[in-house]
């Protein structure tokens, strides 16, 4: 087979595949931080953990209750979205009215101990997911594992459901008028505390959903979060937290570049991210599709 | 809180008699507990003294402290170690490197504010978690062992433990003098006017941006004389120490004892690392009592240890006047 710019179009492709994959986490946690933050004003920090949670809820329901992965993909997300509402109705509404770095350093805290709780139980290194969709199709320039290309297609239609919730239906616009000028929704008898309640545990839902499917393609470990959620804080600086449409395409597109990354200079394949996010400090300090706030 | 800091919360007299006990515990400690340990306390509260100096005074959180600590150390036991550096130099060569990352990350940094400013820290000191992790004179996952403590200045051995705990505690009162020093200087009162109401600084003709930036320089080269003087403790430099879970630590360490006083990061690192000390054998579940620590604070308890005995002296001050 023919050699493009003297990369083997397999090795690729492959990475740009995995990009894609890591890509489609970015996406979809970044959107939870940006609708989180829109609302609440608060920056989850334990938005890694609850995405790691997701993962060793879907093994728990697998290997203690013998649940299978796609009921896994729904009962996960709703049990740690219920966390979620816990979460908000008792810590986090009483610091609304505080400083937003306090809400930083409480979901901080509460990320430390989840991570230590599941450390102590499983340990810190991996269990292993088994893979609900074995097998895959050979694309003629590739081989498709057809497990990652449902984590692609699902975290697509996940990200653009959620920007059509937000963007164009009347439930959106509710929440796009409430983090503009709460106050004035809530004297048009709109339960604003509620939404804030609500709002939170769906982001907190798609971080465990982003979980669940991550869960299979990765090992499933105390540390998957923590790790993960300091790329997404860099994709978030890089796309700004303004627009849903931009956290999603800055959040696939960083994957993608981290992939290629992975092939034409892999020792900085860890910190290209970083490094982009330095330049678009200099060049562009709100970010890409950030309005200052 | 604007007026707390703005009044002094002792009187002049009351000030040299708290230096004056902190003194004489420190002549005192090793007597009493192991002086590694001490030690260990010291590099610790001298950091989080040195970290708090964004949050408290100048109102930025840092999330990314870890590599200015880290840092410092691995240069710090890279020189003394590879290049023969005697003690002092190695402190020296740790400390100027410290202050040198803390100006590239500083000018990335302090162009974001708020939240922002903290996840670009964050993902700064990852980035340069990451460096460590690959750059070949860190040794990865082993780090740097079996440091020489050498000789200082050429007149003292520090191998003996009770020797170099005097010398560490000389670094320690040294630097927090500095931060006290900082703190009350014009330069410092600056920095308060910037974290109450930044437009208004603005409008009074101060370049917020540099000020903000020799806050962070400072607040970076003072960690890194930290997390150099660590290494002459442990004779190590470690991947630990620029990790991020250690940029945390430092949050804790500062908002458990009080931010936004002097003396406050000193009593969060004394107790956090005692009872890191005392819990090792709990294993994970420090990490856990850690993050309960976390919420417990920040919920009901964010003056700090320092911080409520202030406001619980001013409220009896009050009382009496009044």
């Amino acid at each position: 087979m023919m050699e493009l710019i003297g990369i083997p179009p397999q090795a690729l492709f492959g990475q740009l595949m995995l990009g894609l994959i890591n890509g489609s986490f970015y996406a979809m946690l970044s959107l939870g931080l940006a609708v989180i933050f829109g609302l609440l004003n608060v920056i989850n920090f334990a938005h890694g953990a609850q995405y790691m949670l997701g993962a060793f809820v879907a093994w728990m329901l697998l290997n203690w209750l013998g649940i299978p992965y796609w009921g896994a993909l729904v009962i996960a997300p709703i049990l740690v979205a219920a966390t979620g509402l816990v979460i908000e109705r008792v810590f986090l509404r009483r610091l609304h009215d505080l400083d937003h770095l306090y809400g930083l350093l409480l979901t901080f805290g509460l990320a430390l101990i989840f991570e230590g709780v599941m450390r102590s139980q499983f340990g810190a290194a991996g269990m292993p997911y088994g893979n609900p969709l074995p097998g895959g199709v050979n694309l003629g320039f590739m081989y498709l594992p057809w497990y990652r290309g449902w984590i692609i297609v699902a975290s697509l239609a996940i990200c653009l459901a959620t920007w059509f919730v937000i963007e164009r239906t009347k439930l959106g616009a509710y929440l796009r008028a409430a983090t503009e000028r709460p106050e004035i929704v809530q004297s048009f008898g709109i339960d604003v505390p509620r939404m804030i309640t609500l709002t939170y545990a769906f982001g907190v839902g798609l971080a465990a959903l982003a979980g669940v499917l991550a869960a299979p393609a990765y090992q499933v470990s105390p540390n998957m979060g923590s790790n993960l959620i300091i790329v997404v804080f860099a994709v978030v600086v890089i796309g700004g937290m303004g627009s849903i449409m931009g956290a999603i395409v800055t959040g696939f597109g960083l994957g993608v570049i981290e992939g290629l990354t992975k092939v034409f200079y892999p020792e900085a394949s860890n910190t290209v991210i970083f490094v982009i996010m330095a330049l678009v400090l200099m060049v562009r300090p709100a970010g890409l599709f950030g309005a200052a706030k | 809180m604007t007026a707390a800091t703005m009044s002094p919360a002792l009187s002049a007299p009351a000030k040299l008699a708290v230096a004056a006990v902190v003194a004489a515990l420190l002549v005192a400690a090793p007597f009493g507990f192991y002086p590694v340990l001490l030690m260990k306390v010291m590099c610790f509260a001298l950091f989080a003294c040195a970290f708090n100096l964004l949050p408290g005074y100048a109102g930025l959180l840092s999330f990314g402290h870890a590599m200015f600590f880290g840092g410092a150390s691995y240069i710090c036991a890279h020189t003394m170690k590879v290049m023969g550096f005697p003690p002092e130099a190695g402190l020296l060569a740790g400390t100027a490197f410290a202050a040198l990352l803390g100006l590239v990350a500083g000018a990335l940094a302090i162009r974001r504010e708020g939240i922002y400013f903290a996840m670009v820290t964050l993902a700064l000191a990852q980035m340069f978690y990451f460096f460590c992790l690959q750059a070949p004179f860190t040794n990865g996952e082993d780090g740097i062992q079996g440091v020489e403590r050498g000789t200082l200045l050429g007149l003292i051995d520090l191998t003996d433990d009770l020797t170099l705990y005097y010398v560490v505690a000389v670094i320690f009162v040294a630097g927090v003098a500095l931060i006290h020093r900082i703190v009350h200087s014009p330069f410092g009162q600056v920095l308060r006017a910037i974290r109450e109401n930044e437009p208004r600084a603005i409008s009074l003709g101060y370049s917020v941006d540099r000020y903000k930036l020799v806050a962070f320089v400072l607040s970076a080269t003072l960690a890194g004389l930290a997390g150099s003087t660590k290494v002459l403790v442990f004779q190590l430099a470690s991947l630990t120490d620029v990790y991020w879970t250690m940029s945390g630590e430092v949050v804790l360490m500062t908002i458990v004892g009080g931010m936004g006083t002097i003396l406050g990061p000193a009593v969060g690192a004394a107790v956090i690392v005692m009872m890191q000390n005392y819990l090792a054998s709990f294993g994970e579940w420090v990490l856990v009592i850690q993050g309960c620590i976390f919420v417990l604070v920040v919920s009901v308890f964010r003056r700090g240890i320092v911080g409520e005995i202030k406001a619980a002296a001013e409220r009896r001050r009050a009382r009496r006047a009044g």
